[in-house]
């Protein structure tokens, strides 16, 4: 072997080298991700073990560690979450089918698009300004306040306005923050459906909207179901809107005092009462006990956050599994 | 053109084809209009927002005096205290800024280049299994509320990160609240999404080019670093771009790991005050609609409004000419 | 016009045995040739955008018969077929100049509910596109979103149209089967049932065996032989053997202008245009 056959030969072995070793780093960057999910995953179960248990869920926050609990979070989310998703949903939906299948290239399209995808970069914060200026406060145009009530036989609604720091301020906040995660997922949704089937339904003289009723939408279903579900997750864990609308920290209460499944079915004005009552949520007692200085409460925010963790694995879970389920049934 | 043919268009036209059924044809205007609003709802919401920031901080409606009306511009990006709530009430957004800013560029320092390298390990080297096992896990953790990393900050990342290395190793003082460890957090955070942003990019480079290049004799490294990603440029510029506004914009993490002393400092192990934790803290606490101080969260929202709906508007820019270059 | 080339073709001098057989099958031909005039294009332009692809095509289509419409790809022949429900209207950016009727009405007139159109004009596409449902509720679309909900006449329905598109005696014992189950060829002809389940008198037809092997598309040709006693049909086609054989007239198109139209027969064998014959002969296409 000649001298510069040893040169290329040695330049060739450092290449190598430098490559394995760059692919090494790349694969320690992919593991960060990993392992902080483990760190953070066990260490919040250990510091919450002995502390998250049947009194935790079912009892409210105390000014005693031991005592303190997450019913009012609970509750709280629920309704907070429930309305969120009767609001976005079929809004979220609609204004996807409108974008993909109605729409024509008009310059007010385009303008839709570009500006969904700048409200899903606004700061939730921001959303939480919108919320407490348009809901909670309704410009101040309403300096006495009223409340409007509707008497609906067996049970009355109050409705107040200007709407106060209520479940009903907080789930319309949320469903603006939350609208165009909704609307995009749904998009994708839609324009995965192949255009043959629009044509083929049409062809038979279906209309437009029995196309999208009868054909676009049911095939669309699980996608679009996925994308919400996602999206509610994200509205789960948002907290800074909420602070912003003036969600209590110390609660004592659920909205409409239901504290059960069954008092859901037993007590129809407590159900009325619950959008227009004051709340808290989940993540907002988590922030509260953070906050708290006594050590004992970082404690009972790690059992809250394994609480939230949990209503957020089951509601992952299910979107991964409607997922798979419709991907395997339906080929086109 | 005369038919030679028995002309069937003679009248005896049955008339199916005309005039059916109106109240059909209005039920299919109404959805569509009902379609049109859901989708108008959008650019309502951004109305909403630029109004309800607008005439808090820029221009008041009617008697009520807004924001910049009773301290100047200047002012307002001159002075180095920011002190609302005393009774010697200045109002300078640099302490906010800075810290905002800080904590921003300290998540840049972790989570771009771990998302970049690991955007790259998905796409050119891990095998589709090992893709399979860790895109759902960068999903999970892109998806734990921020208030979680927040905790994580306080709990485990200062007295278990920072305090063992920078206090006992270099004899540093590492504060409760501290800057760094709102920064690390947030780094971690916005690593899924530059991973999976910079992956679709990366992944959209064509095959051919790859294997343009291996068969001129580069090593993997060679192609990654060489082709692909210069070729995909712009795209991770975009995903860059959309991580340091969800940095600039994140609001819980930050409050609570970095506390709220609005100084104007340098120091990452100090206590500093972000923008999204002054608003935090001024709303959790007693504040008078119309006061002074409840202004000046309306100002300080559309400070930060601006910040990231430019750093949005570029992502996009930038990502339009990336798409010009390859279709 | 083009049309006329077909009209008179010129008497032999000496008759031969094969000249006897034709002049036996012109008579069939003048008999073709008589047919009423289901479906009339006068003067058709089509645009995508600013690409013209239809050049005033002028076409009287016969009833009750199968007409071949053939070309090389692009020379618009699907897109002429188009037109006659109006399928394009839901494409962007499409414009259209000229005439189109349909016994003698005009569908691109005001007033005219293109609904009612695709009903009277069914169409079959290339790939088959079965709903992801069951075979019955395939079939009983049509009626249904026309707002038929008895359930003993969309049964009906179903049987009759089922038979007519020869899918009857297969499918009969799992009606509530999901469509997407069936063979390539089922499925298409699951497609023409539930296009004939509108009652349409004109069948529009874009290759619809061409995504079939051999002995699906003898039966779909079987079909189409058939069905033509009840139904006008119009078919576009890239095999010339399959419009030789299942078709009664043919349309040669050739850059968006209709080159020759006439009894398939003829047309075949003695091609009015040296264009026309160069494809049927194979020199280009």
């Amino acid at each position: 072997m000649n001298r510069s056959a040893v040169e290329t030969a040695e330049r060739l072995a450092s290449r190598h080298r430098k490559g394995r070793l760059f692919e090494w780093a790349c694969l320690g960057a992919t593991s960060l991700g990993v392992l902080v999910l483990v760190v953070l995953l066990v260490g919040v179960c250990v510091q919450a073990w002995g502390w998250l248990d049947g009194d935790f869920v079912s009892s409210y926050d105390s000014r005693h560690p031991r005592e303190a609990g997450i019913l009012a979070g609970i509750w709280g989310s629920f309704w907070l979450i429930g309305m969120t998703a009767i609001f976005s949903v079929p809004i979220g939906v609609g204004a996807a089918v409108y974008l993909e299948e109605y729409a024509d290239r008009s310059w007010l399209t385009r303008l839709i698009q570009v500006n969904l995808a700048n409200l899903a970069g606004v700061p939730s914060i921001v959303y939480g300004i919108l919320g407490l200026t348009v809901f909670v406060r309704m410009f101040g145009a309403f300096p006495d306040g009223k409340v409007i009530v509707v008497s609906l036989g067996i049970a009355s609604l109050k409705i107040p306005i200007p709407f106060g720091r209520t479940v009903l301020s907080g789930a319309l906040t949320l469903t603006l923050l939350i609208l165009p995660v909704v609307i995009v997922a749904a998009q994708e949704a839609l324009r995965a459906i192949p255009g043959s089937i629009r044509n083929a339904s049409i062809a038979l003289g279906a209309s437009r909207w029995q196309t999208i009723r009868l054909q676009v939408l049911p095939a669309a279903a699980p996608g679009i179901l996925t994308g919400i579900i996602l999206a509610l997750s994200r509205a789960i864990g948002e907290t800074a809107p909420l602070v912003m609308i003036g969600a209590l920290t110390y609660v004592a209460f659920t909205p409409g005092g239901i504290e059960t499944p069954i008092d859901v079915i037993r007590d129809p004005q407590g159900v009325l009462d619950a959008p227009y009552d004051t709340f808290t949520a989940l993540p907002i007692q988590i922030f509260n006990w953070v906050s708290r200085p006594k050590v004992e409460y970082q404690h009972v925010a790690a059992a809250g956050i394994l609480v939230l963790l949990i209503v957020l694995l089951v509601l992952n879970g299910t979107a991964i599994l409607i997922r798979h389920r419709y991907r395997k049934g339906i080929r086109w | 053109m005369t038919s030679q043919r028995n002309s069937v268009g003679d009248g005896s036209v049955p008339q199916t084809l005309t005039g059916r059924v109106t109240l059909g044809r209005l039920k299919e205007q109404a959805v569509k209009a009902v379609f049109f609003c859901c989708a108008l709802l959008s650019i309502g919401t951004t109305i909403g927002i630029i109004y309800v920031l607008v005439t808090e901080a820029v221009v008041g409606v009617g008697d009520s005096q807004a924001f910049f009306q009773e301290v100047s511009l200047v002012e307002f990006f001159t002075e180095t205290r920011w002190t609302p709530q005393f009774a010697d009430k200045h109002f300078g957004i640099l302490p906010l800024l800075t810290g905002t800013l800080m904590i921003a560029g300290i998540a840049a320092c972790i989570g771009l280049p771990v998302g970049l390298a690991s955007a790259i390990y998905l796409s050119e080297y891990a095998s589709p299994r090992v893709r399979n096992l860790v895109k759902p896990v960068l999903e999970v953790l892109a998806g734990i509320p921020t208030v979680v990393y927040g905790y994580f900050a306080l709990v485990f990342v200062t007295p278990y990160v920072l305090r063992p290395i920078f206090q006992d190793g270099l004899g540093l003082d590492v504060g409760v609240f501290n800057a760094a460890s709102a920064g690390i957090v947030v780094g971690i955070m916005i690593i899924p999404m530059v991973s999976s942003l910079s992956e679709d990019a990366l992944r959209s480079v064509p095959q051919g080019l790859r294997e343009a290049a291996y068969a001129l004799g580069s090593t993997k490294l060679d192609v990654s670093l060489r082709v692909v990603l210069p070729a995909a440029f712009s795209g991770v510029i975009a995903s860059f771009l959309l991580a340091i506004a969800r940095a600039v914009g994140e609001t819980m993490a930050v409050t609570i790991a970095a506390g709220q002393t609005p100084d104007l400092t340098l120091n990452p192990f100090r206590s500093v005050e972000s923008m999204t934790a002054f608003i935090v803290n001024v709303s959790l606490g007693d504040t008078a609609v119309g006061s002074i101080v409840y202004k000046s969260l309306y100002a300080v929202a559309l400070t930060l409004f601006v910040i990231t709906l430019a750093m949005n508007i570029l992502s996009q820019a930038v990502l339009r000419r990336f798409r010009e270059v390859y279709q | 016009m083009v049309t006329e080339s077909t009209q008179s073709p010129e008497p032999p001098a000496l008759p031969s045995l094969a000249d006897i057989t034709t002049a036996f099958s012109d008579v069939a031909d003048v008999a073709e040739r008589e047919r009423a005039v289901k479906v009339e294009t006068i003067d058709l332009d089509f645009f995508y955008g600013d690409v013209q692809a239809l050049f005033g095509v002028s076409m009287q289509v016969p009833e009750q018969a199968v007409t071949a419409l053939i070309g090389p790809s692009g020379c618009g022949k699907s897109t002429y077929l188009r037109t006659l429900n109006r399928m394009n209207d839901i494409i962007e950016g499409t414009r259209l100049s000229g005439t189109v009727l349909v016994e003698g009405q005009d569908i691109y007139a005001g007033g005219i509910d293109v609904v009612a159109l695709r009903k009277r004009v069914g169409m079959v596409f290339q790939k088959s596109t079965p709903f992801p449902k069951s075979i019955f509720d395939n079939v009983a679309y049509g009626p249904r979103v026309a707002g038929e909900k008895n359930k003993a006449v969309l049964t009906e329905i179903v049987e009759s149209s089922l038979q007519r598109a020869a899918l009857w005696d297969e499918v009969k014992d799992r009606l509530d089967d999901s469509a997407l189950a069936l063979s390539g060829g089922q499925q298409q002809r699951l497609c023409i049932a539930r296009t004939l389940a509108t009652s349409p008198d004109v069948v529009l037809m874009d290759e619809p065996a061409s995504a079939l092997d051999p002995a699906s598309t003898a039966r779909i040709e079987d079909l189409i032989f058939e069905l033509k006693k009840n139904y006008t049909i119009i078919i576009v086609t890239h095999n010339m053997q399959q419009a030789a054989r299942i078709s009664d007239h043919t349309a040669f198109f050739f850059e968006g202008k209709l080159i020759e139209f006439g009894v398939t027969r003829e047309l075949f064998t003695r091609p009015g245009e040296q264009q026309t014959e160069d494809y049927i002969t194979g020199r280009f296409g």
